[in-house]
């Protein structure tokens, strides 16, 4: 009976380490849903990378479009940043600047440059949730979603992942009802989102490719399906570079009407 | 004791599997609420972030084991991506391209239009009707940068080819805060949405109104442009040698109102003009000094020269006149609640007849203009401006008009309405530009369908509606050029 007792201690004290152990590893969720934010948006002081995107849509149909973005922080806190982003292609859109700041708390603002016209527009447009350039990427998808815009939930932990339910604060202004995130437990890396409305999956974001850039695990290849529509949009990092030294007056009218070419190559 | 050691031995192996497992699960997922297809919910771990390893066994764990890596060969690299740097096949790819001479691009275009009526002082029906092929190239050094965009245009109404030259730019920047343009440009300013106080720069109006593409509305300028950049105040200056005016409307494809003739007029009366076309005599003088505040523009602006497009007449012999321009004026524009708001004002001051007194130059005027823009819907904008034009002299322009001719009011009124939706993904884009004067009772709308058929091929559709209860107003006069067009273009 004894050896029995001593026996049970045993398996409760390893059981009860190899929980405590458990516990101490695992990060609390804002420490996670924070570093997954900055690994994903906010790695470096600032960014370049040459995308190639490719929309494919329900009949098989793929169109494509190639551009630099030049992303700079704009603040240590990962909130405030600056984008800048250059088309190559398609024909149409060639020399065609985006420009955004990004704010956390308020609507970005956003610049569009027209070379043919040579004209500087404001964009009235802040819904962020819609399409970026006719792809099935939102406008959030490439710039970040505030991370305060959602109640934060770990709902599972797994071998490599971290599972977060996200919740939007404001179900209004979005058109899910909740997303998923897997993040890398290692890197913090999202790697799978889903969005979900009425129970449905509708949505599905996955990093395909990861690579170790300057240091920074970067995800060079990223998929967004929409499972409603049949379309589905590929970007891939054909070029990345990090702490360029990209000064804050590129993100300017001036270098708007007048690329700087030495960041676009 | 042997069977109880057995049992108890694995009594604890299942205790512990099951602890982990109920570990596994723990964070709020009810057992049976997740199916044992668990691990294929779960995505798949992305090239680079292979293979999973086991706590303790991570990379950075085993990457202290190894030597250190000579600098050069950093960033370390994660298993299974081998020793490529993963920039460097696409560095060599660009590298092959920089060699690479002149690269073109450009865009092949057709299209027609057709007005709906038939014009009395039109011969032919057809407004549009043209085959164009435009070519872009560039070049750049280390400060230099040289860009070329030309136009080859066969015109089936005029019967003839012609070249129209839209741009031979050389781009310097011989200090850190300053770029100098010199060449023949497009040049752009101010903050109206086709409405223009502070851009004085040449307007294309007779391809606005036949249904070329809106770059077009831009006529280019030979000019130098002048930009020093700065943290208080940003200064562009341009220097136009000879004036550059706009490309209006003659009578020869879009018939006009002749105050002369008291009708509506066209091919066969069309506007001679004396332009003054001296270098460097008939010059023209552009400045803007602008500065953010926070995300909002603020800018003052200054022009000298002559009013674009015809502002005056001399009678002996009749000929419509440019008289000397200038203009000061102010605009901002910024966010405002949900949209983008914008104020601008200028002060026409038409110099060689302050007073107002002769009848055949322009009289000063105020002009001043508001708008605001948001999204209305999913992929559906909406913008808004109010525009006046306020006659400086009005008392002195009643009492000088000549008999025959039909005096304006002293304040024209107009309110534009921009509506643009995107569909199928923004591959179809309708749009509405509407023009309406509540004082001269006049309207201009401009429809427009466009399709992108792929990433090359673009078609559109749209119209040109001119509707006016008197023939002597703005828009009014030409009623009779309403027309239809389509074009189809395919752009690499």
């Amino acid at each position: 009976m004894i050896k029995h007792a001593k026996m049970m201690l045993l398996a409760t004290c390893l059981i009860t380490l190899t929980c405590s152990a458990l516990a101490q590893d695992a990060p609390s969720v804002d420490e996670i849903i924070k570093k997954a934010n900055h690994a994903a948006y906010y790695q470096g002081s600032d960014g370049r990378a040459k995308v190639k995107m490719s929309i494919k849509d329900k009949q098989g149909n793929v169109r494509e479009r190639e551009f630099f973005i030049l992303r700079r922080n704009a603040d240590d806190k990962d909130e405030e940043q600056q984008f800048y982003v250059y088309f190559n292609s398609p024909a149409d859109v060639r020399e065609m600047v985006f420009m955004v700041w990004k704010h956390v708390g308020k609507d970005d603002d956003r610049w569009l440059y027209l070379p043919a016209l040579d004209a500087v527009r404001q964009i009235a447009a802040t819904d962020k949730r819609t399409s970026f350039v006719g792809s099935t990427f939102f406008y959030e998808d490439v710039s970040g979603r505030s991370i305060e815009e959602d109640v934060h939930e770990l709902v599972e932990t797994t071998d490599n992942f971290y599972v977060i339910k996200n919740t939007p604060k404001n179900p209004g202004s979005v058109e899910f009802d909740s997303y998923k995130v897997y993040i890398h437990k290692t890197t913090f890396i999202p790697v799978k989102v889903e969005y979900e409305k009425g129970g449905n999956i509708y949505r599905v974001g996955e990093a395909q490719k990861v690579d170790t850039i300057d240091g920074f695990p970067t995800v060079t290849k990223n998929v967004m399906k929409d499972l409603n529509s049949g379309s589905e949009t590929t970007i891939e990092y054909l070029k990345v570079d990090y702490n360029v030294g990209i000064p804050e007056n590129i993100y300017t009218e001036r270098f708007m009407r007048r690329a700087p070419r030495q960041y676009l190559n | 004791m042997r069977p109880g050691y057995a049992f108890w031995v694995s009594f604890l192996i299942v205790l512990m599997i099951v602890s982990v497992v109920a570990q596994a699960e723990e964070p709020a997922l009810p057992a049976g609420l997740e199916p044992v297809g668990k691990s294929s919910s779960e995505p798949a771990l992305p090239v680079g972030l292979e293979p999973s390893l086991p706590a303790g066994l991570d990379s950075v764990g085993e990457r202290t084991q190894e030597p250190a890596l000579p600098s050069g060969l950093e960033p370390a690299l994660p298993e299974g991506l081998g020793a490529a740097p993963f920039n460097e096949e696409n560095d060599s790819a660009s590298a092959l391209r920089k060699e690479s001479p002149l690269q073109f691009h450009g865009f092949w275009d057709v299209r027609a239009g057709s007005r709906i009526t038939s014009d009395p002082a039109q011969a032919k029906d057809a407004t549009l009707g043209e085959m164009r092929l435009q070519l872009k190239t560039d070049k750049d050094w280390d400060r230099v940068f040289i860009e070329f965009t030309g136009d080859a245009l066969f015109d089936a109404i005029e019967e003839r080819a012609r070249i129209d030259l839209r741009q031979l730019r050389l781009t310097w920047t011989p200090v850190e805060s300053l770029d100098i343009r010199i060449g023949r440009q497009v040049l752009t300013w101010g903050t109206g949405d086709m409405l223009f106080i502070n851009d004085l720069f040449p307007k294309d109006w007779r391809s606005y109104f036949s249904g070329r593409d809106v770059e077009y509305l831009k006529a280019p300028s030979n000019a130098a442009r002048i930009g020093w950049f700065n943290e208080i105040m940003n200064v562009e200056v341009v220097y136009t040698p000879r004036f550059n005016p706009d490309r209006y409307i003659t009578g020869k494809r879009f018939s006009y109102f002749s105050p002369m003739h008291g009708k509506t007029v066209g091919r066969k009366q069309q506007v001679h003009t004396i332009e003054p076309d001296d270098w460097f005599d008939n010059d023209e003088i552009a400045v803007r000094l602008y500065r953010n505040l926070g995300s909002a523009q603020l800018a003052l602006y200054g022009y000298s020269g002559y009013w674009k497009s015809p502002g005056g007449m001399q009678l002996f012999p009749s000929r419509a006149i440019f008289p000397k321009l200038r203009v000061y004026g102010a605009s901002i524009r910024g966010a405002l609640g949900k949209g983008i708001a914008n104020l601008e004002f200028g002060y026409y001051d038409s110099y060689q007849d302050r007073s107002g007194s002769s009848p055949f130059i322009n009289n000063s005027e105020i002009r001043f203009l508001a708008g605001y823009e948001r999204e209305i819907g999913h992929e559906f904008t909406a913008g808004i401006q109010y525009y006046l034009e306020y006659m400086q002299q009005y008392k002195a322009y009643k009492k000088t008009l000549p008999f025959f001719m039909k005096a304006r009011d002293r304040d024209r009124h107009l309110i534009t309405l921009r509506l643009t939706k995107q569909l199928l993904q923004q591959n179809l884009i309708l749009s509405l530009f509407a023009y309406a004067s509540p004082s001269d009772s006049d309207s201009y709308l401009r429809p427009n369908v466009s399709y992108k058929i792929n990433d090359n091929w673009t078609v559109d559709f749209g119209g040109n509606i001119f509707m006016g209860r008197q023939r002597h107003t703005f828009f009014g006069q030409f009623e009779d050029n309403t027309n239809v067009y389509a074009g189809a273009r395919v752009a690499f």
